[in-house]
């Protein structure tokens, strides 16, 4: 039986976007802590904790999302552990932005400066504290629009835990075609949507650069 | 009392020794100014005083702080001892009033209001009081570096290092910046500086020292060593015709 694209079809689509946000924001802060950390420690004076680290954003960096999410869906689940699919999708995503997100904030780190630390070693702060006052805020000005346009990335990437059967935008489209192939009209309906949260993100990083004046020199 | 004691000192990069058993004692109040050829090491010994260049034997005493490289001491040792860089090296994101309360406030414990007396103090000993708000990048090289010099002093050190800290300059901007370091000279406190002004180092330092291939190539007060080099090595590099 088809049903031809209406209200019912619109709202259903609609409603599928918060899960394609909540995943994101779950994903992204989630992603985001443990990046910042290893971020840190990829720095660190220990080369064992240096070697650690990289290893794990290479291997991260190296492997399709999608396998990061089949071993947490399926691969855990053989394993006796079953995870909701929004915990295994969340989870898997958050592991894959952690690796990018390192790798971007060691790059800011490491663009501030090393005069910054000498200076900040002067007056007599802790390595905790130059991180704090002097370090961070310079390197967060820096990160911020690559961290936004990763954002944008992730908003779309998303879409890849259709896979293991959770109904975010684009899993929704999928289904409201299959009843209504009109594919045309809804999956068009389903990329506006995606450009409508994408789009103010591109001009949010655009802009932040700007005000921010990144790569001023000092 | 002496505040540095530095008693015969090696240091390398790599296979490369620029500092070759260098001993030097600066008293309390007096001024020393380090000259020499680039590469002869006087810019290497004087971040060593700080910790921020290890050693690999000798010893240095600082202000009552026995100079090596764990943590807690080099702190302790910094707490006392200020450095003025020749890039300045003012923290971009905060104001000239934060970069300068930012140390007092976290590594000394001190009150808002406390820090903020402070850096106003310090702020006119400089001449710019009426710059507390304004951010590094709107100053002039000159300003930014005497607010180098104010972050230093807000920590009270017993001793003020300069590294070349006129150099990056115009010849303008340098006088501000030495007048301030005269007055502080003026003031009583000890300092050593690298400096290629050699007017600067006959009229205000106590001693000129001339390093010469990571070695203390000839010393004694400035005036005697700058008007009668006893070394060719000296004598060339002051432009003293050797005839």
């Amino acid at each position: 039986m088809m049903t031809s694209f209406g209200w019912a079809e619109a709202f259903f689509l609609v409603s599928a976007v918060r899960w394609t946000i909540l995943l994101t924001f779950i994903a992204f802060v989630g992603g985001g802590i443990l990046g910042g950390i290893i971020a840190i420690l990829r720095l660190s004076k220990s080369a064992a904790v240096r070697r650690c680290t990289a290893t794990y954003i290479q291997v991260i960096q190296s492997i399709p999302v999608l396998m990061v999410l089949f071993l947490s869906y399926y691969g855990l689940s053989l394993a006796g552990l079953e995870l909701p699919p929004l915990l295994a999708a969340s989870l898997s995503l958050g592991i894959y932005v952690s690796a990018y997100l390192a790798e971007i904030w060691r790059g800011a780190i490491e663009a501030v400066p090393f005069q910054q630390w000498e200076a900040s070693a002067s007056l007599a702060l802790t390595r905790g504290q130059q991180y704090r006052y002097v370090i961070i805020p310079q390197a967060l000005r820096i990160s911020l629009p690559p961290t936004v346009g990763f954002l944008v990335q992730l908003v779309k990437n998303t879409s890849i835990v259709s896979v293991v059967g959770f109904v975010e935008l684009s899993r929704a489209g999928q289904l409201v075609n299959n009843a209504t192939f009109a594919p045309f009209k809804i999956f068009g309906v389903v990329a506006l949507v995606y450009f409508l949260i994408c789009f103010p993100l591109s001009r949010l990083s655009r802009y932040l650069e700007r005000v921010l004046h990144v790569g001023r020199a000092h | 009392m002496s505040v540095v004691l530095i008693d015969n000192v090696h240091k390398s990069f790599g296979s490369v020794e620029v500092l070759k058993g260098v001993s030097l004692t600066v008293e309390r109040g007096q001024v020393v100014a380090l000259i020499g050829r680039s590469g002869s090491g006087k810019s290497t010994l004087l971040r060593c005083m700080n910790g921020l260049e290890p050693i690999q034997s000798g010893s240095i005493e600082v202000a009552g702080h026995k100079v090596d490289q764990d943590d807690k001491h080099l702190r302790e040792l910094r707490k006392d001892v200020g450095i003025v860089f020749q890039s300045y090296n003012l923290f971009p994101h905060l104001t000239v009033g934060q970069n300068i309360m930012l140390s007092p406030r976290i590594t000394k414990g001190l009150k808002t209001a406390e820090a903020k007396t402070l850096a106003e103090k310090v702020l006119s000993q400089v001449g710019l009081s009426e710059k507390f708000d304004a951010y590094p990048d709107n100053l002039s090289g000159g300003q930014q570096q005497r607010v180098a010099i104010a972050r230093s002093l807000a920590m009270q050190p017993r001793l003020m290092l300069f590294d070349e800290v006129t150099s990056a300059l115009d010849p303008e901007l340098t006088g501000e910046v030495l007048a301030v370091m005269e007055q502080l000279a003026k003031d009583g406190m000890t300092m050593v500086l690298v400096t290629h002004e050699m007017n600067f180092a006959r009229k205000v330092a106590d001693v000129t020292v001339f390093m010469h291939q990571g070695k203390i190539w000839e010393s004694g007060p400035s005036q005697e060593v700058l008007t009668t080099p006893r070394t060719p090595e000296l004598k060339s590099f002051v432009g003293v015709d050797i005839k």
